[in-house]
């Protein structure tokens, strides 16, 4: 079998996969990363989200052979010695998980879209999370939790 | 005065886990020695099954075992139950067929479970599904409710014209004499369309054989643990209750899907003990997901009101048809019944309503309750009717409401369908929505979107609903099966760290931030102090579990209730301690204090005392920790007004909501943080239900809506925000909190709003989902009219 390796949350792993071996199950199963989740089976839900290279993509439909080299970022690597994330933090405070199951993958994306927007309109917010269905919150709170969080990170670039 | 207490909107204790991807799903455990259970669906919708052949299967590479309904049978294994009995009119109990575990000898939709594999990775499995050899004989199908009662099939055979149950509510001949002496009669008819809940996290289990004990452990995705353990040890027979545990970990999301007890998650418990005790694993894929988990509504409805010249309601006569599917689902006969006909008053004084109900059988995946279950299809009815009549006589949507509201002074009020709403101010509901919709000002935007081609539309819907399910002997008279009080113990450690074990279940709802709230409150000790334990039998007080808006207003009030005995336990302790009489001493703010003086004891000193017992009351048991048990005397009834204002592009026919907003009397509210939440997602489901959802069968029974490139979900730009408020609020009767839930309201008020604002822009009613093909076919048909004529 192929040897693939990746640096995953800032630790260089390696391990023998089927060529048919999805990033998600590498992650979930040989990783035990099961913050990255499946929701479903089409590519439309985006509970699987990753960073690739500090790009968002479905690991869902990666195959784990295809992220050799690459640069890996899980849910479980965003926060910083137990300092969550800001885009994490904003959820938190605006209220902006109920179940939690689509909330990595959200979190992604919206790391993702406030690393090329830093300023997004709650339009293109909106359609930015296209990608991503959550059933719980009805977006709202998400939306303005990541609006919140793009005017923090502003204000940390700032400063 | 406690911090994080009651009101506050405190950001929810449960988050870090999974902002962090610490969340522990029945997916993300693992335990030694596992196998893996995939399931073989029938493709029909219907068809005997001549032949299964496991030998290809069982040669696979991998593959342990092959389990069929023959199998279950040869077990003597039960079938699945439905836990409410239904009467028709004449007295004769509900036509049920069995509901067997796995297919026998017939199956009966398109996913319906033939076989079980287990193999040793979930590859083999899967291999094996597909090597398996089932021969069927192709049968006639029924997938269309309007079609079932006729249809020259039979579901099953206990029903040969396909009608479980054709039941009746109200007082039928004083609605007839109402009608008889109407000025005006207005009827319309309606389409509730069939949902598939989708919650994010697919169903999925781990059961597991201890061949040491002789016990049994069911990891499973499950709203209502202690339930589950109920039905799969008394029904199914799988396991003695006592040997039996069962833990509903993190869950994401029910909506109602993850309160029934299907066949997997029997499956794979009763497979652990077939293959030695090893744990066997399952997790349905999504597209197994909209074959196999509960769907929701799918009503056929003709409904007439009978109103007076001034636009009073007379008399309203409701019939209905209810789709249940294929199989009768665990609480499937009481949705379209007592959770829907009940609720046909609304917020009006009609004095007189006649409803009846005739439930089919269909060849497609069976029906149960989703988000709201029966009271979104009561209010979408009767607030349909209400603009339909507004609009008949000319009455302003808004006034026409005023005139038949049930007056706030007129509480307790008996409907004439069962219920007794304990209290309620609609008109102040009412008139808040509409000047945060800016009511008023509505014709000049509608003015202004027409300058720009674009038909502009205004919507009301007042909702009521019957929550804090719900009082035993009330609806134990009524057929149910259960009783449905709630559980709770509340008990403090040595260091003065509070433990609140509840029934309820959480799996989106914050109760560890809303009921550490309340016990902080009650107990006068930091939030932070109090953990809250649910979702496993083993460790928790038998509950109902978590629906019906009911964690709150029953489950909560257990847990004062405990609360209250602690505090009652602590005031004999603190009276020894501090030399005092029982009668001097008062708690408050987390301290027993002699009245009028400083001498006190904290709630944490005394928990200390009872635990370390050293110099304690003789006459008194040692610990400190309580536990209750609350049946409501009565159901609560929140109630609200959403206004949605739309805008319609008439060359696409596309409905963008520009408003939308909803104020809500839900009572006391513990957390506004979490209870807004709440509303928007159910908002979210209601819009989803009015504009985008729809499971469509082709008539050979194929699930046509199958994945979610088919299923259209509501996505973030589907949406609007909101503008939530909560009306003053009047306190519900039911509990001592005057708490009413709130998890349902946002998707049974909303889509009669959507629908009534698209109505008001287009003129003419689209039936739901109002699709951009459907609107525009609409618009078109009748310009093409209006150009004809």
């Amino acid at each position: 079998m192929p040897q693939v390796r990746m640096v995953v949350n800032g630790r260089e792993v390696a391990g023998e996969v089927e060529g048919r071996t999805l990033l998600v199950e590498f992650l979930r199963e040989r990783l035990g990363l099961t913050g990255t989740h499946v929701g479903c089976d089409t590519s439309q839900c985006g509970c699987c989200l990753v960073l690739v290279d500090g790009v968002s993509v479905k690991s869902c439909t990666t195959l784990a052979l295809q992220c050799e080299g690459a640069n890996v970022t899980t849910i479980e690597g965003l926060a910083s010695d137990g300092e969550l994330h800001p885009v994490q933090r904003a959820f938190h405070e605006h209220h902006g998980l109920q179940c939690g199951f689509c909330t990595p993958g959200m979190v992604i994306s919206a790391v993702d879209l406030l690393s090329r927007n830093p300023d997004p309109t709650e339009a293109e917010v909106r359609s930015w999370l296209e990608g991503n269905f959550c059933r719980c919150t009805g977006y709202h709170n998400i939306v303005k939790a990541v609006l919140a969080a793009a005017a923090e990170l502003r204000q940390q670039k700032a400063a | 005065m406690v911090a994080k207490g009651i009101g506050a909107a405190v950001p929810r204790k449960e988050d870090r886990r999974f902002l962090t991807g610490r969340g522990r799903y029945t997916d993300d455990i693992h335990l030694p020695g596992e196998v893996h259970a995939v399931f073989v669906r029938s493709p029909h919708a219907h068809a005997r099954i001549l032949r299964i052949d496991k030998g290809p299967a069982l040669a696979v590479p991998g593959v342990l075992a092959v389990l069929t309904g023959e199998d279950v049978a040869a077990d003597g294994l039960g079938h699945l139950v439905c836990g409410w009995l239904v009467k028709s009119k004449d007295g004769s109990p509900m036509r049920m067929g069995k509901h067997p575990l796995l297919a026998q000898g017939k199956v009966r939709y398109v996913g319906d479970r033939v076989a079980c594999v287990v193999a040793e990775t979930l590859a083999a499995a899967r291999d094996g599904a597909e090597a398996l050899v089932v021969e069927y004989e192709e049968l006639p199908a029924v997938t269309s409710l309007a079609e079932a009662e006729k249809a020259p099939v039979a579901v099953h055979e206990e029903a040969p014209d396909n009608v479980v149950y054709d039941w009746e509510l109200g007082d039928r001949a004083a609605v007839e004499e109402a009608f008889a002496k109407a000025h005006r009669v207005v009827a319309v008819d309606l389409v509730n369309n069939r949902l598939v809940p989708n919650a994010m996290e697919p169903r999925a289990a781990i059961g597991v054989w201890d061949p040491g004990t002789d016990g049994y452990t069911l990891y499973l995705t499950s709203q209502n643990p202690h339930v589950h353990r109920l039905v799969i040890s008394a029904f199914v027979g799988i396991a003695p209750e006592h040997k039996l545990r069962v833990v509903a970990p993190d869950v994401g999301g029910g909506f109602g899907s993850k309160i029934f007890v299907y066949g997997e998650e029997c499956v794979v418990l009763w497979a652990s003990r077939k293959v030695g005790g090893r744990p066997v694993r399952w997790r349905e894929e999504r597209s197994e997901a909209f074959l196999a988990d509960a769907h929701g509504r799918d009503h056929l409805t003709h409904a007439e009101l009978a109103l007076d010249a001034e636009g009073h309601f007379l008399a309203l006569r409701v019939s209905t048809r209810a789709n249940l599917g294929a199989y009768m689902s665990t609480f499937s006969s009481c949705i379209p019944t007592y959770l829907y006909a009940t609720l046909l008053a609304g917020q009006y004084r009609t004095p007189a309503i006649y409803a009846e109900v005739k439930a089919l059988y269909t060849n497609t995946t069976p029906v149960d309750a989703y988000r709201g279950a029966g009271r979104p299809e009561a209010s979408f009815l009767v607030e349909t009717l209400v603009e339909e009549a507004a609009r008949v006589l000319g009455i302003d949507r808004a006034e026409i409401r005023r005139r038949n509201f049930i007056p706030k002074d007129a509480f307790p009020y008996q409907t004439p369908v069962a219920l007794v709403y304990d209290t309620g101010d609609y008109a102040t509901s009412l008139e808040r929505a509409l000047a945060l919709a800016d009511y008023a000002g509505f014709p000049a935007r509608r003015a202004e979107a027409e300058r720009r081609g674009r038909l502009r539309g205004i919507g009301i819907s007042c909702y009521i609903e019957a929550c804090g399910i719900a009082p035993s002997a009330v609806v134990g008279s009524l057929g149910a099966g259960v009783g449905l009080w709630e559980s709770a113990e509340v008990r403090f450690t040595h260091t003065g760290k509070v433990q609140v074990l509840t029934g309820t279940h959480t799996h989106g709802q914050g109760h560890e931030t809303t009921f550490s709230q309340l016990v902080a409150e009650a107990l006068g000790v930091p939030f932070e102090d109090v953990e809250v334990i649910h979702g496993d039998t083993a460790g928790t007080p038998v509950g109902m579990g978590t629906y019906g808006s009911r964690s709150l207003a029953v489950g909560g009030e257990a847990i004062l209730r405990a609360c209250r005995k602690l505090i009652d336990k602590g005031r004999k302790i603190a009276a020894h301690l501090l030399e005092a009489s029982e009668a001097d001493i008062e708690f408050v703010d987390g301290a027993f204090r002699v009245k009028g003086t400083d001498r006190q004891k904290t709630i944490q000193e005394v928990a200390f005392t009872a635990l370390v017992p050293h110099r304690y009351p003789p006459d008194l048991e040692p610990g400190f920790e309580a536990s209750a048990y609350f049946d409501p005397p009565n159901f609560t009834f929140p109630a609200g007004t959403y206004v949605c204002e739309v805008e319609v592009d008439p060359d696409t026919g596309r409905v963008s909501i520009e408003k939308f907003v909803a104020v809500d009397d839900f009572g006391r509210v513990i957390n506004p943080l979490v209870v807004e939440g709440q509303v928007h997602g159910g908002l979210v489901q209601g819009i989803g239900q009015a504009l985008l959802e729809q499971a469509v069968y082709d008539p050979s029974g194929q699930l046509l809506t199958g994945s979610f490139m088919d299923y259209a979900m509501p996505r973030a730009d589907d949406v609007p925000a909101f503008v939530v408020e909560f009306a003053p609020g009047t306190a519900a009767a039911a509990n001592s909190m005057g708490v009413k839930g709130c998890g349902e309201a946002g998707a049974i008020g909303a889509p009669a709003a959507v629908i009534n604002a698209l109505t008001d822009a287009i003129g003419v009613r689209v039936e739901m989902p109002a699709t951009p093909e459907k609107v525009w076919r609409a618009l078109h048909g009748r310009r093409l009219a209006q150009a004809a004529e």
